[in-house]
């Protein structure tokens, strides 16, 4: 890698919005569909887990699905308590956190010992995507990622397409927007918050596995470090749109990439600052009466 | 009688939600190719029925056949694949979506994708079929009432819809835009398709309906072609023949006190910009029963309020005294609080004026005696709100809004979904109120109920307020705004 | 499981019966997981209520920012405000605490120490203050507000204690320390435990008898409970009530920061609280909002990471596994709760189309 500074924070921010991304594309499936899910943090340290599990049994692919399995499980769960049950979402998620956060670090300990820092994980390489990543100053940012950043690329505007283009994404926004409506329309609310919410834990997993696959290559108790809440915010800042998540996500990544800039270029500036500047312009959003519109109408209500 | 010359009958149909019957063995043939009015007064059962067939409920008894088969509905989607569409009150539209969006909604498939262009021209083919024209790429939010309307007919048809329900369809649209309506469903039934009118509009049902069925306390009172029915005989089943067989005659001893209420060219315009109350003037005098009626949207919800010092009006003189008792129609959610004791619930009374601390004792002691006063049927003043019976739920909020003798009372609706007894007691326990020299302003859904109580009649229509006389007949009048 | 059933009928029982089974699915993990239970449950016991130091050091003083911040979620609960932001609050209130106590380290500490306190206390007023203003004013969720707020508190400690607020050699990412006579006094020679418990014992029974017995309190359950009724029946300006009872959660939250840095860590360093804004969700949960119960709620929570910290130590059963069981409690005490409402929908009556 080479470019200087510039370049290399511009690397480092996609490759620290990666997780971000996957799991805040999730949880924009999830509040789509009239969901909060506070959890998230529980399904992504779940996520890491699973990788360090399954890469270790049988490589870096497998590692994904594992990673993908466990946030589905911690999802699902979750699903069980809130749609079908319908507890609280808030406190419900809540515990989610903190089970999932918990959960891990006691099997972490009780599966590879109280040292377990030296394990490691098969890792997923950057694969320079030839031609492109040789493009000056954004190439190497962009085209010199692990493919897990690549399919990035085509998930969002997937998910873009599906949200407005199929009928199926339509059924999703109109549960979010209007339970009563949809049901009217013969789509059942439960059957699509079961399936978002599914689909949230399983991106939520694999931004788990990123952590570990892609970056870490290890686990840690906590590694997770608050990114389900971090999402959560992604998808308010990105107004609940596939390529407004994919932008807000790299603002975070950018954010926290920045403190390295900050100290290679000898800039003197409170490292925090642009740390916590996506946090305060996700709050003066939320003010704004646009932002509000953009938000699913029936987001986190209990449906009777 | 064949059965397949029936588009749709339900047979024998109950429905209870907890302890309220909304429909009560409730029979209804409708014929195809004709167009069908369901008539009955608010609560009567008429959206019930008609969620039941379009398997938005289930029935606890009795069957349904559409098209000769007897159907057991999962979910409306079910109904919809069997051709029937449903155009409710309150649209179930979806507000952030558009017009193409919204007819496209319940298709199937994870992956099947949706094309705006595609959505776009069977939203414009429909419109060319049936003169029901559209802007499919207009936000749903955008439109005015009538063409979300138009919509809700739209997206039934876009399914095939070959039975067509329609939940007071009049209700929200211009005189001009009602007649079009009738004229479209007209043509529709021509082209052999069936459509159920749901409505309390008797004189328009009349003059449109191949065939009426007034429904009345969840049964099916009344069933025929308009041409055999008189005007009056279709009124009464409505709205109950006691009405008719005998005049009642206002309470000749009551002798109407001082002004308690007065309301002075009240208006009022909702958050929508939609004229709630127009120039309202009225007075609710010490020791009289002031019956209100009116059908659903006509400002008698607000009226209400505004009487009990519950909501501002936007101008015009109101006077209120000191206390007023109120009775809401939905005792759950505005009068109780459904997981609170007794005792809790008397002191909500105060809770809004109450300062320091608060006296339990003291609530304890008056809990006990408005239950034992009002006869409310509970294990003790420490049980639950919702652990009382519908009617010793309203026993009770009836006596905490008349404990420590109000000047005034203010009551909606309130026998909605009580027994026979509870019934009775309740509007003996207003009449005890009256005598007590309380000014009461009571309204209900059911005119028998109001016309055998109230000492006078103001009826509700497009928010302006009449006096009329405590006579059926007149009442009827006024609510459809003919008088 | 009759047992269990009969016990969830009642407010505590449900509680009881939750926690029972959450230690049940609990005890299964760790024999599931190979360690030795009674080894576990020894080391469990030794290391929360075995000697006077480990319940005294360990888990009364581990309960005491527990039982303050789970009254501030209590209160907020109360009023139907899902405050989540109490974690934030603690750490503005800490973080504000600290800044006062630095800057009268000369004063006597029957000055310092209460000025300490009520600085910590208004500060956490103030950060849940930006919420309550953003829900009342702009109708802004509440959750996903303090979520944010709890981030930006955090990274303002961590600007704070590599900034303006540093110790003086400019080495360690934190304050100086607190002089002696701004420091809460111990209550026991010997021990850490210190005057803030006492605090939060005597605050948890000021609040209980707020909630139960004054015209305050009981707006503040009637608003949580049924805000239509409360508007529509008792006249309540619900807006109001939520606010006040927004900013009182905030200053309570922001008081268990005060008392966690001038009772125990005498200076703000980041790691400050390890998540006591998150536990104490599930302490007041616990405790059904029940101020009286917290204290018991936040003694048990207290008593099982001073415990679980002595299991990892003695029987090498990871700590993680105590966020386990707050987890499972708070699962099952939502699904308990749930049970019991969805038993009486069927024995009960409800009201016509309504319930639809």
């Amino acid at each position: 890698m080479n470019g200087g500074p510039f370049t290399a924070f511009l690397e480092a921010g996609v490759r620290t919005a990666t997780p971000l991304a996957y799991a805040a594309l999730g949880e924009l499936v999830v509040e789509r569909a009239g969901v909060i899910n506070i959890g998230l943090e529980g399904a992504i340290i779940g996520g890491a887990f699973g990788a360090l599990v399954f890469a270790g049994a049988g490589g870096v692919s497998l590692g994904f699905a594992g990673a993908a399995l466990a946030g589905i499980l911690v999802a699902a769960l979750f699903a069980l308590f809130v749609v079908t049950l319908r507890t609280d979402q808030i406190i419900t998620g809540t515990a989610m956190s903190m089970l999932g956060l918990g959960l891990t670090g006691t099997l972490y300990r009780t599966m590879y010992g109280s040292a377990g820092a030296s394990l490691h994980t098969p890792t997923i390489a950057p694969a320079p995507v030839p031609g492109l990543s040789a493009i000056p100053v954004i190439g190497p940012a962009l085209f010199d990622q692990p493919v897990v950043t690549y399919a990035l690329y085509a998930l969002v505007p997937a998910l873009a397409w599906w949200f407005y283009r199929s009928v199926a994404g339509l059924a999703l926004r109109a549960v979010g927007e209007h339970p009563e409506a949809a049901r009217a329309a013969g789509i059942s609310p439960d059957r699509v918050q079961w399936a978002a919410l599914l689909f949230g834990g399983a991106m939520g997993g694999i931004g788990g596995g990123t952590l570990v696959l892609a970056q870490v290559g290890t686990f840690a108790e906590g590694m997770s470090a608050g990114r389900g809440f971090i999402a959560i915010a992604i998808v308010v800042l990105g107004r609940w749109t596939p390529f407004g998540v994919a932008g807000a996500a790299l603002l975070f990544g950018a954010a926290s990439a920045l403190q390295t800039l900050a100290q290679t270029t000898g800039w003197a500036m409170p490292y925090q600052l642009p740390l916590a500047f996506p946090y305060v312009l996700t709050l003066v959003l939320l003010a704004s009466a646009r932002a509000r519109t953009a938000a699913p109408a029936a987001l986190g209500q209990r449906s009777a | 009688m064949t059965d397949a010359a029936f588009a749709l009958s339900l047979r024998g149909v109950t429905k209870q939600f907890g302890s309220t019957v909304a429909l009560d063995g409730a029979q209804f043939d409708v014929r195809a190719g004709t167009l069908h009015a369901l008539l009955g007064e608010n609560g009567a059962g008429k959206t019930t029925l008609m969620r039941l067939a379009f398997g938005m409920l289930r029935p606890d008894a009795g069957t349904i056949e559409a098209g000769g088969t007897a159907r057991h509905w999962r979910s409306s989607a079910d109904a919809i694949a069997a051709g029937i569409g449903m155009v409710h009150q309150h649209f179930l539209l979806v507000p952030a979506m558009t017009v193409a969006e919204n007819v496209s909604l319940g298709d199937r498939g994870l992956f099947r994708g949706f094309d705006p262009r595609v959505a776009a021209d069977r939203v414009r083919r429909i419109g060319a079929e049936t003169g029901l024209v559209l802007d499919p790429a207009a936000r749903v939010a955008d439109l005015p009432v009538g063409a979300q309307q138009r919509l809700e007919i739209i997206k039934a048809l876009a399914r095939d819809a070959k039975i067509l329900i329609l939940d007071e369809p009049t209700a929200v649209l211009s005189a001009a835009e009602s007649q079009e309506l009738y004229s479209w469903l007209r043509s529709f039934v021509t082209r052999g398709c069936t459509a159920v009118l749901i409505t309390h509009k008797v004189r328009e049902a009349l003059a449109i309906a191949d065939d009426v069925t007034v429904l009345r306390r969840g049964r099916a009172v009344l069933s025929g072609r308009p041409r055999e029915l008189a005007e009056s005989a279709v009124i009464a089943a409505m709205i109950g023949s006691a009405a008719t067989d005998e005049v009642q005659l206002p309470a000749a001893g009551s002798t109407a006190g001082v002004s308690v209420i007065s309301l002075q060219h009240v208006s009022m315009t909702d958050g929508r910009g939609v004229h709630r109350l127009r120039d309202v003037s009225m007075e609710v005098c010490a020791g009289e029963i002031v019956g209100i009626a009116g059908v659903e949207g006509s400002g008698q919800h607000e009226l209400l309020r505004v009487l009990a010092g519950r909501l501002a009006p936007d101008g015009g003189g109101v006077r209120l005294p000191a206390r007023i008792g109120f009775v809401p129609e939905d005792r759950l959610r505005d009068a109780l609080i459904p997981t609170m004791t007794l005792v809790e619930n008397l002191a909500l009374k105060e809770a809004g004026s109450a300062r320091g601390s608060v006296r339990w004792t003291s609530y304890e002691a008056r809990a006990l005696g408005t239950i034992r006063k009002h006869d409310v049927h509970t294990s003790g003043v420490c049980s639950l709100a919702s652990a009382l019976s519908g009617g010793n739920q309203q026993k009770f909020v009836l006596g905490r809004e008349l404990e420590g003798s109000p000047d005034a009372l203010v009551v909606e609706n309130p026998t909605r979904g009580l027994d026979i007894r509870a019934t009775s007691r309740v509007l003996a326990e207003l009449r005890s109120a009256r005598a007590s020299g309380v000014a009461v302003a009571m309204y209900s859904s059911d005119l028998d109920e109001v016309l055998s109580i109230a000492d006078r009649m103001i009826v509700c229509f497009d928010g302006r307020a009449t006096d009329t006389p405590v006579e059926a007949d007149a009442v009827a009048r006024a609510l459809l705004g003919l008088s | 499981m009759t047992f269990l059933v009969r016990l969830a009928r009642s407010q505590a029982g449900a509680s009881v019966a939750a926690t029972l089974l959450a230690l049940a699915a609990v005890t299964l993990v760790v024999i599931a997981g190979g360690y030795d239970i009674g080894h576990a449950a020894t080391a469990l016991w030794n290391g929360s209520v075995g000697s006077p130091y480990s319940f005294f050091t360990g888990t009364l003083l581990r309960a005491t920012p527990l039982i303050i911040v789970g009254l501030a979620v209590a209160v907020a609960f109360q009023a139907g405000v899902l405050n989540i932001g109490a974690e934030g609050q603690l750490l503005a209130g800490a973080a504000t605490a600290v800044a006062a106590g630095l800057s009268m380290a000369a004063w006597p500490g029957w000055i310092s120490v209460p000025v300490e306190l009520v600085a910590g206390m208004a500060a956490g007023a103030a950060w849940a203050g930006i919420a309550a203003v953003l829900k009342r004013r702009f109708g802004v969720l509440e959750v996903i507000s303090t979520l944010m707020l709890n981030f930006i508190a955090l990274f303002g400690v961590s600007y704070l204690v590599r900034g303006p607020l540093q110790e003086p050699t400019h080495i360690y990412p934190q304050t100086a320390s607190l002089a002696a006579s701004a420091r809460l006094p111990v209550i026991i020679p010997g021990q850490r435990l210190h005057l803030g418990f006492v605090a939060a014992v005597v605050l948890a029974i000021v609040a209980w008898w707020f909630i139960r017995s004054t015209a305050g309190g009981f707006r503040i359950r009637v608003v949580g409970a049924g805000a239509a009724a409360a508007a529509s029946a008792g006249r309540v300006n619900v807006d109001r009530v939520v606010f006040g009872a927004f900013l009182a959660s905030g200053a309570l939250a922001g008081l268990g920061g005060a008392v966690q840095v001038t009772g125990v860590t005498y200076a703000l360093f980041e790691g400050i609280s390890p998540g006591y804004g998150y536990t104490a969700i599930a302490v007041a949960l616990l405790a059904r909002l029940n101020p009286l119960a917290v204290i018991v709620a936040g003694i048990f929570f207290g008593g099982l990471e001073a415990g679980g910290a002595g299991m990892q130590r003695d029987a090498g059963v990871p700590s993680g596994f105590v966020s386990v069981i707050e987890a499972l409690v708070v699962l099952g005490v939502l699904a308990v709760d749930r049970a019991r409402i969805l038993a009486g929908e069927r024995g009960q009556p409800t009201t016509g189309e309504q319930a639809a």
